[in-house]
């Protein structure tokens, strides 16, 4: 590792300690602002009206009384933007406003804006809206065997393909079939994964503000205006993009700030209805508003991780290696699209590593269903299959009396190598993560060993460290980032990363000092606004670390060159003998010889003018394999993680408590460790809560009114406070991966995917219970419990168990078989 | 078409204040829309989340289900009111340094829920701790950087000494070798 390398640095200074987060004062003294806590001059308050029924048609509306009501501004409907949008380019399915038909219970169908909240509320009331009543699918497999006797929820994408259905995916790799036959065990099991949502703190929000005429001109001459746009989301560039199509306005003239996000997890990585409705009837007013959702508009806002059916088939030998895998895999979308032509890939595609698998073939079909849209939670696609995965191989070790740990590690697929689906591996800590949660949590003296109703349980994972490909095709960098110095010394970064709580801001400010040394606070980052901060694609897929660090560098070190030339000249030294480190530029010859770095700035900006830079990083493009969806997974580097956990389960009530999980993870680098293990911790606590406690579920006819969420709150989604979370230890690994920034990689998403099969294994440990359906809730936990005494297999496991040991949870859910896709 | 407005008097970090507010706002309402402190957040507005916990009469209070006349003549303390003129509570610099707040939105409920366990002993143990944060819920953290904060905090204040393991740590390398 040397200077000459592009993204290394011989000497770390910073990079590495414990640091401050540029802007953690500013939250815990109460200054930060939100998008929520920002007023204007003359601000409306909107309000969207939103439909009772799961599926029916718009017979008509009438806004006239609301219009007509004191303090009302504007009133839009469907009509008003009659063009639809979508985060994916090849799926938008979702009008601003409903224009002909609702699709769940919470499909907005009006909106209106008025002097205060209370006023924009009882508009709302004023709104007659006709609703012809349609059949609602609710189930995936009733959505999936339609006959068009009822209307699908959207029209058919394909001739053979009914309407309900999004997307197919079926692909092989490797002689499956053979594989499987020539097996000496081959385990099958069907798994569900109930739909989990974010839940972040903060609740949406969004303020339009319209500028028309002004001397914003379209093209054509034409008069038009500036809109500006403030919103809590994780991707204002493609929120820009669908702004300036959807309301007709010159990219040019859209401008969308991102103030501080209250949190996300991928719930905020989308355009939503209400910043198209807070722009609209900006333009509709003239003045700013402002629409914030109620903590019910978050749940059926959702986008949250798509409920899983799932059923596997995995071959191995007697040895303990892998030698097939089959998946078929039913997605419940909900009813839009969203990123879903994505996470049906990833469903299959994310499964190929941490193991080599000789041979693998996945059928993934998602389908829409009249409830809440899913989408993108953190570990997109992957965290479902992974449970399912994990717990199968904990059943073929079990099944083979082979340590669980020990067959992960024979199965471990090594770094620099290709995975079954052609995926570029380069640095790969797994057998690393292995033995540190096999001796932090003294694995060896213990499995098998504790007393009944306590159990440890292990698991592995691999994540993407962003996607090599951006979501709309195009041949630009997918970070830049912009750097420029003042002669106080100051380093002053311009970086539209979004942050949403992960630190990316303060990331980019830990490079630029420790590029151009200066202190910490010598640097002020700007950031969070279109106007002008250069394109960062968004914070998904775990690509921000990565993407925008390898970007920053590249700008600093183009500005370090320019003073260290300058200092040299000074000197009358080799550029590369001057170092720029702790507020000086110093001869490495003898450090004696300094000056403050201001003062080496100064020199440069005489030599060379004034001092700006830009910088910016594009993914590798030529690292996937040959074949339709051989791109979706492919990424710049993967990082890999194991959890074990342990848990004391209650045989009486089913109730799971979770001692500790230990996590280790391989980040790369851990470029601030701090940051890191919050994001291992918060990851490791995400997955527990889905794990034991989270279900985004709806109510049937016989429970209420069918499509109503079960429980719209934080009281009745139940999230664990700090008396149901388990002690969690992080272990950091690091691998340097050769392309990362100084060789970080991903630590926001792969640390949560072994949290759920971690402690699925360690209940077998624990009472030889399996648990194939989450969540792991005492009503679930508590009837495998009385399935299993009945059987007479609730009892310790032995490490000899052989296959008789097998119980499973009596409401295992039937998986019918479904067409493969094409 | 507002709703009726009232004058209400409150004292809030100290100031004592006279504004009008609709009869039915609650506490948060007042404290966020109409004096503009807008450090207390909104998470739920049904009391189920604590990001809008501040502190009445010393008392970790959720202003969103607070009706601002109740807080007529007592104390309010909001996450503005924590720190004092010389720089940040110990507990403000201790989450900071200590990475307890992520997204932040749920950080100047929990600094409150904080401080009046900080006000009731100097010495908290981590069970104390737990129970003491159990109605603010954070999203991001898995609360164990949290507790390392109040720790931290509560050893600076039993010192009386800056928060120092922490900051030490937590100084860029090389800092202190910036001339002048």
């Amino acid at each position: 590792m040397t200077d000459g390398d592009r993204n290394m640095k011989s000497d770390l200074r910073l990079i590495g300690t414990a640091m401050r987060k540029v802007e953690g004062l500013d939250k815990s003294m109460g200054r930060a602002l939100y998008t929520d806590d920002l007023v204007f001059p003359g601000m409306l308050h909107g309000k969207i009206l939103r439909s009772p029924h799961p599926h029916a048609r718009i017979v008509s509306i009438d806004t006239s009384a609301a219009k007509a009501l004191e303090g009302v501004h504007g009133v839009i409907t469907g009509q008003d933007m009659p063009t639809t949008y979508g985060v994916i380019p090849w799926t938008p399915d979702e009008y601003p406003l409903c224009v002909d038909r609702v699709r769940y219970v919470g499909d907005g169908v009006a909106a209106v804006a008025a002097v205060d909240e209370d006023t924009a509320l009882r508009a709302l009331e004023l709104i007659a809206v006709e609703y012809e009543e349609l059949p609602a699918f609710f189930d995936p497999y009733d959505a999936l065997e339609a006959d068009g006797s009822s209307p699908y929820v959207h029209d058919a994408k394909k001739a053979d393909w009914n309407g309900n259905i999004t997307k197919k995916v079926h692909l092989e790799f490797g002689e499956v079939d053979e594989l499987m036959d020539g097996a000496d065990i081959v385990v099958e099991g069907e798994y569900f994964f109930e739909g989990t949502t974010h839940a972040p703190i903060e609740p949406h929000c969004a303020i339009a503000s319209w500028q028309g005429g002004g001397g914003f001109e379209r093209p054509s001459g034409e008069s038009s205006g500036k809109l500006t746009v403030w919103s809590a989301t994780q991707v204002p560039h493609y929120l820009h993009r669908e702004l300036a199509r959807v309301l007709d306005v010159d990219q040019a003239h859209v401008r969308v700030l991102q103030p501080l996000v209250g949190g996300a997890f991928g719930g905020k990585s989308e355009p939503f209805d209400l910043e198209f409705c807070v722009a609209k009837l900006s333009m509709l007013t003239g003045r700013p508003v402002k629409i914030l959702y109620t903590r019910e508009e978050v749940f059926y806002a959702h986008r949250g991780r798509h409920p899983f059916h799932m059923k596997y088939r995995t071959g191995a030998t007697a040895d303990g290696k892998l030698t097939s895998v089959d998946a078929k895999i039913l997605l419940d979308g909900g009813a839009y699209a969203s990123f879903g032509l994505v996470t049906t890939y990833y469903a299959g595609q994310l499964l190929c590593a941490p193991y080599d698998l000789p041979a693998y073939r996945f059928d993934s079909t998602r389908v829409y269903t009249n409830k809440p849209a899913c989408g993108p939670k953190r570990g997109h696609g992957s965290v479902q299959p992974r449970f399912a995965f994990e717990v199968q191989i904990d059943k073929l070790s079990d099944q083979l009396g082979i340590d669980p740990i020990e067959f992960r590690r024979r199965n471990s697929i090594g770094s620099h190598t290709r995975t079954i689906n052609e995926l570029r591996v380069t640095s790969n800590g797994f057998l690393e993560c292995l033995e540190s949660v096999e001796r932090e949590s003294g694995w060896k003296e213990r499995f098998r060993k504790l007393a009944f109703g306590r159990g440890l349980g292990v698991a592995g994972s691999t994540y993407i460290t962003g996607t090599n490909y951006p979501i709309y095709p195009n041949d630009m960098p997918q970070s830049g980032v912009q750097i420029q110095v003042d002669r106080s010394g100051r380093v002053a970064v311009f970086s539209g990363a979004s942050d949403i709580g992960q630190g990316c801001d303060s990331m980019v400010a830990y490079i630029a000092a420790e590029e151009l040394g200066v202190p910490l606070d010598y640097v002020r980052v700007l950031r969070g606004d279109t106007d002008f901060t250069p394109v960062d694609l968004g914070a998904y897929s775990s690509r921000v670390t990565f993407m925008v660090g390898n970007a920053a560098i590249d700008a600093a070190r183009k500005l370090r060159s320019m003073v260290q030339e300058a200092v040299a000249e000074q000197w009358d030294v080799k550029p590369g003998e001057v170092l720029l480190a702790g507020g000086l530029a110093l001869w490495a010859s003898d450090t004696e010889r300094q000056m403050h770095i201001r003062e080496a700035f100064n020199l440069a900006e005489a030599k060379f003018g004034t001092l700006g830079s830009t910088g910016w990083y594009n993914t590798p493009k030529d690292v996937h394999g040959e074949y339709r969806g051989g791109t979706i997974g492919a990424s710049p580097a993967y990082s890999f993680t194991a959890h074990v956990a342990e848990v004391d389960v209650d045989v009486d009530t089913g109730f799971v408590e979770v001692k500790k999980i230990w996590v280790a993870h391989d980040c790369g680098r851990a470029l601030n460790p701090v940051l890191v293990e919050g994001q291992m911790e918060g990851s490791a606590y995400m997955g527990f809560g889905e794990a034991l406690m989270e279900e985004h579920v709806f109510k049937d006819a016989e429970h209420g009114r069918a499509g109503l969420h079960d429980g719209p709150s934080l009281l009745d989604y139940r999230i664990p406070t700090s008396l149901d979370t388990p002690e969690l230890e992080s272990l950091i690994v690091e691998s340097i991966d050769p392309e990362g920034p100084y060789g970080a990689k991903e630590a926001g998403e792969g640390p949560l995917h072994p949290s759920i099969p971690a402690i699925a294994n360690a209940i077998y440990d624990a009472v030889g219970v399996r648990m194939d359906r989450l969540p792991f809730s005492p009503p679930n936990v508590w009837r495998a419990i009385v399935v299993a005494r009945e059987a007479g297999m609730l009892r310790k496991p032995t490490l000899s168990d052989r296959a008789d040991a097998q119980t499973s949870a009596p409401e295992s859910v039937a998986t019918p078989e479904f067409v493969p896709g094409d | 078409m507002s709703a009726a407005t009232e004058i209400v008097r409150l004292t809030v970090n100290g100031d004592r204040r006279e504004v009008g507010v609709p009869t039915h706002f609650t506490l948060l309402e007042t404290l966020r829309y109409v004096i503009g402190l807008t450090g207390s957040k909104q998470g739920c507005d049904k009391g189920d989340c604590g990001a809008c916990t501040v502190l009445l009469d010393g008392e970790p209070t959720l202003s969103c289900l607070t009706p601002v006349w109740e807080a007529e003549g007592r104390a309010v303390t909001t996450v503005e009111g924590l720190a004092s003129v010389e720089g940040p509570h110990p507990l403000q610099d201790a989450f900071d340094l200590n990475g307890a707040a992520q997204c932040g939105f749920c950080t100047p409920g929990i600094l409150c829920s904080a401080a009046a366990l900080l006000d009731r002993s100097l010495d908290p143990t981590r069970q104390q701790i737990k129970e003491a944060l159990a109605g603010n819920l954070c999203r991001c953290t898995g609360y164990s950087k949290i507790y390392d904060a109040v720790e931290a905090a509560a050893a600076t204040l039993r010192d009386g000494t800056g928060p120092a393991a922490a900051s030490e740590s937590s100084r860029p390398r090389g800092a202190e070798r910036t001339v002048e």
